[in-house]
This record gives structure tokens, C-alpha cells and sequence, in this order.
């Protein structure tokens, strides 16, 4: 009987493609500071909760400056049937920067100012089928093109802090997040539109490894004022957008996430099963002689039919 | 030769339950409709917390498992040598292109921008990163390969259509349009000409298309799993695990074997066939071997990534994988008997558990494990659902006609002992 024989073959592919599915949470990861080597150049912001003060010049400038480029639109207040404030709750799709007071007692608050992190591994960019998220190897600026964009919205399940923000309303939706105004003001002006309108030096725009060295000097001017962490600087593999505060940070709506970025982890799974596209062709070889075998191997019995098909039944019991 | 292990079902089209599920789809397409002019969020509860409803969570991820019937099918048939079950996998594969179709028109649905999607055919966008970008091209690959498979069905039917009533067809059109009688005659001619060419030469090269259609499905069902890889931080670490593709590999594997006994038991009755109990017994001694591997998988990897204690933490999470996983166990249990395997009620019964609790695997995968952080709810709205039942009706609906128009299901005769070769006068009548 051959059965057996064909039975150990098929475990033996079975358990192959197991190890191969598997086999890539052993490997070693290959290229995983490829983003984080050279990094002098790459921008960022530097924000501090202390400084402050919560006037949301940043969101007004942001709108103004993003408004056209972004699809970014005004958002009306329940209080508010004339529409003379723009009020937006949170992130959304008109909206890519906001500030929010937290109050954790009546002395003890804090404002937060939330936009896109710009990761050096972005999850957003290594999920985007199509490469509509990309990043700047030089700028390091995480970038969206809606001209290639699906709408398959993987990057916002992807995004491990919940930026990126799809226009549920409309049509011909978008996705919407802070690209540290690289068509906009950075383009004209060399500073991104909320640090520009910043009246109390609370967003400080810069190289990531300057901004670095003023946070560790306010760090050391001032110990015991902020929490000694520089938010971003391991967080998910580093992002180009600092935080300082004196309020844990998850307080604030920053999550507090593992150092390793979960790109790396997935895209070193997926690289493994995938690798030179060498186990799907080897698979689809494998099947391919198992099944014209056991085409060969069918007793051509029933004698009124023999032409050419090949899927001829044996109807062995 | 096996062309003639399947037979159409001779019965009427415009059934009390063709009504329903056209009223049904009707609804569903609707809603779809108002979705392309309103926009997504005028129908559906998902929000940039959960962007991922059960348009993609059941419509995507579960259908394309649920029609794996054709994968798994092909697997026993054509790679295990179990000719035996050939007569089973017409059916098999229809509803597998019915699944993988509709869930490409789902994802077309549920993306905000589907003028955009000719981008996965630009190499230069290709993001070979993503999971999402190997799946969209796996099962756009697919559903080729499941209309191709299918295509001798409705070659077989076109050579062997009859011509008076293809004549009264050309007649009507000719007095109600205005189409010319002659030239559509000579066009239906050479279609059938051409399908004659054509099957004897597609016989030839079949084989490889379906074992493509055997490659196709574990790469992008395991990828399946692998899209969910990236959300470390949102999935609840009972289900996030490296192990995730394989996971969904060898789920959709069960559920395709689990399905073809639900559709095989559902279809006899409701079509008033003889129960295939001979086969359905032979595939069910297979499934809780299958389920058994999957266990072992999903006990190990929560040992060895020490999260077994999150089992036992009776909370919301753990109530949905116990339940997953008792579901699953519950019927590959009863499957372990050969007695039960025999018995049409108990096989129906344990397919379903089966069915849903692998269906709940990728539901706890997809939305229920997954927490995007506070302050973020998500419930599908009436709409969203009326938009999912659409879609099954739409492909019920199909099903049942298409069985009656195309030589689908397996012929009847000889299925207790030895399949003659040369047909015996069948109980229903013949088609040709």
C-alpha cells in the first residue's frame, strides 16, 4: 500500500510548512536598525506639557495652513448652531492636531497635544498595501498620498496610538493625520504651522537628535518637576515626536507600549513564510507532482471512458 | 469520465424562498447603494477606533473560510487521492466562488476609496510588507482560479443547451428588441462550438489550475491571520500570538471540511436528495484529526508564551475563548465516534458547532479581542448587518438557481456501492 508513504510525505510538508510559519519568531531580526541608524537628520517636534498653557493657537494654525491640502473642515458644537467655533472633541477626519486638559485633582493637570508620532518604524507604512503611507528615509516624515490610498483603513488598525483618522461622512473618504505640514508649511517656511504659532515655546521643531539633547537638559535643569522619561525616545523603536511631562503619560492618553516596534515583529514572520517567494513555488511544486501522481496512479477501469481527462474517478471503495 | 458525476437539478426557480431572499438582497444592495452616496459612517457603527466591522470581519475573514469548502475538498481529492469524493466538489467549488466573490464585493464595500484599488496592479505601489497587499492579490487570484475551475460546468451546459429552446429564446428577443434572429443563432453556434473546443483542451491543463487553487488559499488564508500580527498593542494576548497564521491556516481547513457536510445535509433536505451519508461520514472521521492539531497549537502556544492564566481569568475575554474553544472541542467530540459519524442529525449538529466555533476564533480575532484603547465601543448597526445578510442572501439566492441552470450537484446513482461507469437510468430526469 502506498498510502502510508504518501501520508508521511504530506505530514512531513505539513510540519514543513508549520516550521516555516513559525520559524521566523526564532530568526534573528535582519534589518531591523536599518531605520534607526543614521538618524541626524531626521525632524521632529519636541512637546512640553509644562509649558503649555492650552490656547490652541496650534490647532487653529494647523487647520488654516492644512485646511485645502488635508481636507480638513470645521467641526460645529452641539452648543453652537451658528458655527462660529471649530470644536472638535478629538483626532478625526478634519481635524490632525488637538489639545486636551487632563485634570487628575484641582491642582494637579495637565494639557496634552496629540498628532501623528512619526515613527522611525512606522506601522501605518509597513501595513499600507499600496504604499499610500510612506516614510522619508531622510526627513523622517511619515507621509500619506490619497491618490494611492484604498481606504482599506489597516493602517488605523495598525497604529498603535490611534492616529490616523478616516473620513466616516464623506463619499470619497480620506485618511487624515499630521505629515509635519511637508507639502505646507514646512515646505515654505522650513517649521511646522503648530510650533510656528506656539506663543509659549511648549512645541519646539528641530532635529530629533537636538531636540533629544534639550529634553535631557530640561531633564537636568529641573529634576524632580518632569517624570524622568523622554516620551518617543524608545517607545515602539523611538518616534521623531517628544514628549515631556510631569503626569504619567498614560494619563494623558499616551499608551505605554514595549520598546520593540510591532512592525518588526510581523514583518519578520511575514518575511520568513515569504522569503524570495521561494516556499510558495516550492509548495505549489510539491502538490503539483503529488496530484499528476495520483492522477497516473488511477486505474483507467472503466473502460467506456478513456479520453483525455484527467480527473478521471476510481470510485475505489 | 467525471463530467458526468454531476447532474442540475430539475426544479422551478421562483420558489416562496427565491422571493424572501431577493427581498433580502434587495435591502442589502440598498444600503450599499446609500453607502457609496453617504459615506461610510451613515450606515455602519465603525468609527477610527474599531475600523474594521463585520464587513470585514464576517464578510472577508470568516466567508472566505466558510468557502474553503472548495480548498479543503481539493486537498482530499486531488492531493490525498480520495477520488471518491469527486462527485462532492462541483458544489464545493461554487460555493467557494461564491464566498470568495462576494467577499471581494464586501471589501469594494468596505474600502473608502475603491477607485484606487488598480494600485495593486502597479508594481511600483506593491508593499510587500503588508499582509493585507498579499491577501488582496491571493484572492483576486483565487476567484480566477474558482471560475476557471467551474468552468467546464458551464462549458458542459453550453454544448449541450438545447437548441429549440435557445430558438424560442432568439425568437422572443427578436420580436421584444429587435435583435437580428440569424446573427444571434450564428453567435450562439459558435459559443457552443467554442465551448466544445475549448473543454477537452482546459481538461488538459485543469489540474494545475487547481492545485493553484490549493496554493492560493493556504497562502492567503494563513495571511489572514498575519494581518492581525501588526496590533500587538490592541489584541487581547489570548489570540495574539506568532502562531497566528498558522492558526488560521489549519482553522479554515476544519471549517471547509465542516461546511461541506452543513451544505451537503442542508441541500439534500431542502432539495429532497438522498442524504450523501456514506461521504459526509468519511469527511467527519477527518475533521477532528484537523481540529485536534488546531487545539494542540492554541494550548501550546498559550503554554509557551505563559498566557494560559489569562484562560482562568473568567473575565470577558476568557468567556469568548473558552466558548471558541468548547464549541470546536464539543464537535470534533462527537465526530470521535464512528457511530455518531454515521448518523445525519449528529454529523449536522457537530459541523455546526464546528462551523461556529471556528467562525467565533476569527470573530474573537478580528473584533472581539480586539481594544483599540478607552473610551472605544463598537456594536454593528442594523444597517451594517441588513448589509451582511444582503450578501448571504445574494449568495444563497445564486446558489439555488444555479444548481437548477448548471450541472452542479452530484449525480444520483451508485452512491451506496461502486459508481458505475456507464450511467444507469438516474431517478430524476436528465438534463441532455
Amino acid at each position: 500500500m502506498a498510502k502510508p508513504t504518501r501520508r508521511g510525505f504530506l505530514v512531513g510538508l505539513a510540519v514543513g510548512s508549520a516550521s516555516l510559519a513559525c520559524g521566523g519568531m526564532a530568526a534573528a531580526v535582519e534589518a531591523g536598525g536599518e531605520a534607526v541608524g543614521s538618524a541626524q537628520n531626521e525632524l521632529g517636534m519636541l512637546y512640553d506639557a509644562t509649558r503649555c498653557v492650552g490656547c490652541k493657537a496650534c490647532m487653529a494654525a494647523c487647520k488654516r495652513v492644512n485646511g485645502d491640502y488635508g481636507s480638513l473642515a470645521f467641526e460645529r458644537a452641539a452648543f453652537d448652531p451658528d458655527g462660529l467655533w471649530d470644536a472638535p472633541q478629538d483626532l478625526s477626519g478634519s481635524t490632525r492636531t488637538l489639545i486636551k486638559l487632563f485634570k487628575q485633582s484641582d491642582r494637579e493637570w495637565s494639557y496634552v497635544k496629540y498628532s501623528c508620532m512619526h515613527c522611525r518604524k512606522p506601522s501605518c507604512v509597513s501595513v499600507c498595501p499600496v504604499s499610500a503611507m510612506t516614510r522619508d528615509p531622510r526627513t523622517g516624515v511619515v507621509d500619506y498620498n490619497k491618490d494611492t490610498c484604498i481606504g482599506c483603513r489597516y493602517c488605523q488598525v495598525a497604529c498603535a496610538f490611534n492616529i490616523p483618522r478616516f473620513q466616516w461622512d464623506s463619499a470619497t473618504p480620506q485618511i487624515v493625520k499630521c505629515d509635519l505640514c511637508v507639502h505646507t508649511n514646512l515646505a515654505k517656511k522650513g517649521v511646522t504651522a503648530c510650533a510656528e504659532a506656539c506663543p509659549a515655546g511648549a512645541i519646539l521643531f528641530g532635529k530629533r537628535a537636538k531636540l533629544l539633547v534639550e529634553a535631557r537638559r530640561r531633564l537636568a535643569e529641573k529634576p524632580g518637576f518632569y517624570l524622568d522619561h523622554v516620551y518617543g525616545e524608545h517607545e515602539v523603536g523611538g518616534t521623531n515626536h517628544l514628549y515631556l511631562s510631569a503626569l504619567p503619560f498614560n494619563r494623558l492618553g499616551l499608551p505605554q507600549l514595549p520598546e520593540s516596534p510591532p512592525a518588526e515583529f510581523s514583518e519578520k514572520i511575514q518575511h520568513t513564510i515569504y522569503k524570495g517567494f521561494v516556499a510558495p513555488v516550492a509548495l505549489y511544486g510539491a502538490l503539483c507532482w503529488l496530484a499528476l501522481r495520483n492522477l497516473k496512479k488511477q486505474p483507467h477501469d472503466d473502460g467506456s471512458h478513456t479520453d483525455d481527462d484527467k480527473k478521471e474517478g476510481s470510485h475505489e471503495s | 469520465m467525471s463530467h458526468d458525476d454531476f447532474q442540475r437539478h430539475e426544479a422551478g426557480i421562483f420558489t416562496p424562498a427565491f422571493f424572501i431572499l431577493l427581498l433580502l438582497t434587495l435591502i442589502g444592495f440598498f444600503l450599499v447603494g446609500l453607502r457609496f452616496v453617504k459615506g461610510i459612517g451613515a450606515v455602519s457603527n465603525m468609527s477610527d477606533g474599531y475600523p474594521w466591522g463585520i464587513w470585514i470581519t464576517y464578510d472577508v475573514a470568516t466567508g472566505t473560510a466558510i468557502a474553503c469548502g472548495g480548498y479543503a475538498m481539493a486537498i482530499l481529492v486531488y492531493i490525498r487521492n480520495q477520488m471518491h469524493y469527486h462527485p462532492m466538489i462541483r458544489s464545493a467549488v461554487l460555493t467557494s466562488l461564491f464566498g470568495y466573490g462576494l467577499a471581494g464585493f464586501s471589501v469594494m464595500v468596505d474600502v473608502g476609496r475603491p477607485w484606487n484599488a488598480y494600485n495593486f496592479f502597479i508594481p511600483s505601489k506593491w508593499q510587500v510588507n503588508s499582509a493585507m497587499f498579499e491577501v488582496a492579490l491571493c484572492v483576486m487570484a483565487y476567484t480566477t482560479v474558482l471560475l476557471i475551475e467551474f468552468l467546464p460546468a458551464i462549458l458542459t451546459r453550453l454544448e449541450e443547451a438545447d437548441s429549440r429552446s435557445l430558438q424560442r429564446l432568439a425568437e422572443r428577443l427578436h420580436r421584444k428588441a429587435g435583435v437580428d434572429q440569424d446573427r444571434l443563432m450564428t453567435r450562439i453556434e459558435w459559443a457552443r462550438a467554442g465551448a466544445a473546443w475549448l473543454r477537452p483542451r482546459l481538461d488538459k491543463v485543469l489540474i494545475f489550475i487547481i492545485v493553484l487553487g490549493i496554493t492560493l488559499p493556504t497562502m492567503h488564508q494563513s495571511s489572514l491571520g498575519s494581518l492581525l500580527l501588526i496590533a500587538s498593542t490592541k489584541l487581547h494576548p489570548l489570540w495574539h500570538t506568532g502562531f497566528l497564521p498558522l492558526l488560521f491556516l489549519i482553522n479554515c481547513i476544519y471549517i471547509g471540511y465542516s461546511i461541506c457536510i452543513l451544505e451537503s445535509v442542508l441541500s439534500s433536505y431542502a432539495f429532497k436528495r438522498p442524504f450523501e451519508t456514506k461521504e459526509l461520514a468519511g469527511l467527519a472521521a477527518i475533521i477532528p484529526w484537523v481540529t485536534a492539531i488546531w487545539l494542540s497549537v492554541v494550548v501550546g502556544d498559550l503554554l509557551w508564551r505563559g498566557q494560559l492564566g489569562k484562560v482562568f481569568a473568567f473575565d470577558f475575554y476568557a468567556g469568548f475563548f473558552l466558548l471558541e474553544i468548547g464549541l470546536v472541542g464539543c464537535g470534533s467530540f462527537i465526530l470521535f465516534s464512528a457511530k455518531n459519524r454515521r448518523s445525519v442529525r449528529w454529523l449536522f449538529v457537530s459541523a455546526a458547532l464546528i462551523v461556529i466555533g471556528g467562525a467565533l476564533y476569527r470573530f474573537n480575532v478580528y473584533l472581539i479581542g480586539f481594544n483599540p484603547g478607552e473610551g472605544w465601543r463598537y456594536f454593528p448597526s442594523l444597517a451594517e448587518f441588513m448589509v451582511t445578510i444582503g450578501i448571504i442572501a445574494f449568495e444563497i439566492l445564486c446558489y439555488k438557481v444555479l444548481v437548477k441552470i448548471l450541472p452542479v450537484l452530484p449525480r444520483l446513482h451508485g452512491r451506496d456501492h461502486t459508481a458505475p461507469a456507464v450511467p444507469v437510468a438516474p431517478p430524476l430526469p436528465q438534463s441532455n
